[in-house]
């Protein structure tokens, strides 16, 4: 149904989506200023927006102090890590679950979705232990498993969900065609969920990076990642706005360049079977 | 060599039987078509036959050779589906080499077969692009190509013109019999519109609620249909079929007479009624007679034109020679 839309209505729209575009953009944009002010303009008020002593000295400070590469490196390798760990586990489970249901699928699936209602911290003393006692406590593998057990359900999801959409009577066709189970999966259905199993790739590398319980929880020195490099800053020390701004700004920059290339396959991604 | 045979096969999906205990053989190089309603078990019977789906009890042998536990990649076994389901990520060649590389053929041998298959489908221009750059009728060539170059021992065909247009499936039946004609290989093909059984078949099955009701040839099942389903079902427009003492006096509980078999006239007539609708196709024209006190409707077929209007009271005049009769049960009585 086509409704009409009047220049008037589309004006208000458009100002109101710019509103709240820039309501929810503010935060980082703030940071980010923030970040190249010293410390005293940092807490200036009336707050500064544009007009102050532009400065990178915060980064160099930041730099010197703490080794942003080796935060930088567990943040790429725990992130990376466990979303790769997640699809080997999670394509077979979304195949059979799309193409070979059993009448306790959707609980399962539903099952799955809801271990992500449960707070995290109700875990946290149970897994700390196992940690200490598989001697895996600040260590990348140890991180990488947590994490990946955390996104799992979500990447069954979006992979059940791309899955399903492909017609069976392809995956059929293949099978008339001589093609054994390997054949099939490797040759047809993988080309054809390619563009979900990137943006499911995707998501969870996002997921994963901004990951903030368990990496702080269970991460001292070796094995923390840039969420622990910004909570080193947020100290009770002092209040060091402008360093802790430089911090987070190094700490997110990554993924929001990741994010904002990869931006239409996300939206895509998530969105997908939604509409046609 | 394409020879199936089902020895009693059954099927069923949970407590539900969708076909019970059935035998049928399907000779090599034989047309054959399973027909019937939706919901008969005609699809659920050549999944059967593909292995697609696995036979819940009995026997399903290609040549002789027991192939009910086979995987379909095993059977030898060809099928177009409804939607065509060509693989949307590969170009139109890759689509048709696909069973070959499966099957481990040389590329050089791949090529000439699937040049040749091009040619013969008149898709030689559109190898390179994906199917969805494609209409309807050249996806359902690719499809067709994708199943000829294997060189099967029977092609299966499910349905396959359904998602075409009328005209289209029109040239499409004509092409499918004649590269049946050239193949001479097994076809199984399962359609719900009998005008394609009939046209198409060497042989038709067919089936009701899993059951087959009648197997013959199509003009067998036009002159001698063994009950009133198959009679209903095969030839278009339909039946008439007339209950009561007009059927009395045929000794039978229900008469049969086709609307071609009608004369339509004024002089005098057995029957009599008042023409409801009449349809002018221009190579013949149908009427639906209404107040003829045997049948809520009758149905005559004229040849040509004829200028009967609605309104209009008719005289009908059935052939007695070509009357069916069936019993209380729907079952035919022989002559």
């Amino acid at each position: 149904m086509a409704r009409s839309v009047t220049p008037q209505r589309k004006a208000f729209n458009t100002a109101a989506a710019w509103a709240v575009g820039l309501l929810i953009f503010f935060p980082i944009l703030w940071t980010i200023l923030t970040s190249f002010k010293t410390e005293a303009q940092a807490i200036n008020d009336p707050p500064l927006f544009f007009f102050f002593d532009w400065t990178l000295e915060n980064y160099a400070v930041v730099q010197e102090r703490s080794d942003y590469m080796r935060f930088l490196w567990n943040s790429i390798a725990i992130a990376g890590g466990s979303t790769l760990l997640g699809i080997l586990v999670a394509i077979p489970a979304a195949w059979s679950m799309a193409f070979v249901p059993s009448n306790r699928t959707k609980d399962i699936l539903l099952w799955m979705l809801s271990t992500k209602m449960l707070p995290a911290v109700g875990v946290l003393y149970p897994i700390y232990l196992i940690f200490i006692r598989l001697g895996i406590l600040d260590t990348r593998s140890g991180l990488i498993v947590v994490l990946m057990l955390c996104n799992l359900p979500i990447i069954v999801w979006m992979l059940y969900t791309y899955f399903k959409e492909i017609p069976g009577e392809i995956l059929e066709a293949a099978r008339m065609d001589g093609a054994t189970l390997k054949e099939e999966i490797l040759y047809v259905l993988t080309p054809m969920a390619i563009p979900g199993i990137a943006s499911t790739l995707l998501l969870n590398v996002i997921l994963a990076w901004n990951e903030a319980f368990w990496t702080l929880n269970l991460t001292a020195a070796k094995a923390a990642p840039l969420t622990a490099f910004i909570a080193s800053y947020s100290s009770p020390e002092g209040l060091f706005y402008a360093k802790l701004s430089a911090a987070s700004t190094m700490a997110i920059a990554p993924i929001l360049i990741l994010g904002w290339f990869s931006q239409k396959q996300l939206v895509r991604g998530l969105t997908f079977g939604a509409v046609k | 060599m394409g020879r199936i045979t089902l020895d009693k096969v059954t099927k069923s999906f949970g407590a539900t039987e969708v076909i019970p205990p059935l035998d049928l053989t399907i000779e090599d190089g034989e047309f054959t078509v399973f027909v019937g309603p939706s919901g008969c078990g005609k699809s659920t019977l050549l999944r059967l036959i593909a292995g697609l789906e696995d036979v819940s009890s009995g026997q399903i042998r290609i040549d002789s050779k027991d192939a009910t536990m086979v995987p379909p990649a095993k059977r030898g076994l060809a099928m177009v589906f409804q939607s065509y389901a060509l693989y949307p990520h590969m170009s139109v060649r890759k689509n048709i080499a696909f069973p070959m590389k499966m099957a481990g053929i040389d590329e050089a041998e791949q090529n000439r077969r699937i040049e040749a298959a091009a040619k013969a489908l008149n898709l030689t221009d559109y190898l390179e692009r994906k199917p969805g750059q494609l209409s309807g009728g050249q996806r359902q060539r690719v499809a067709i190509g994708r199943a000829i170059v294997r060189e099967p021992a029977a092609f299966l065909f499910d349905e396959p013109l359904s998602n075409l247009d009328a005209a289209l499936r029109v040239g499409m039946r004509l092409e499918i019999s004649e590269l049946h004609e050239r193949l001479k290989t097994t076809m199984i093909y399962v359609t719900h519109d009998q005008v394609e059984a009939m046209t198409m078949a060497d042989k038709i099955v067919v089936l009701r609620a899993g059951h087959i009701e009648q197997v013959g040839s199509p003009l067998e099942l036009y002159h001698t249909p063994r009950n009133l389903f198959v009679a209903g079902f095969i030839g278009s427009p339909k039946m008439n079929f007339i209950e009561g003492p007009e059927a009395d006096k045929y000794n039978a509980h229900t008469i049969g007479i086709r609307p071609e078999h009608i004369t339509i006239g004024t002089g005098d007539g057995p029957w009599s009624g008042v023409v409801n609708v009449s349809e002018h196709l221009g190579s013949d024209t149908f009427f639906h007679i209404h107040n003829t006190g045997l049948a809520e409707t009758i149905t005559v077929r004229a040849d040509g034109e004829v200028g009967f209007r609605h309104g209009d009271r008719v005289t009908l005049t059935p052939r007695s020679d070509v009357i069916h009769r069936f019993d209380a049960q729907g079952q035919r009585i022989a002559a």
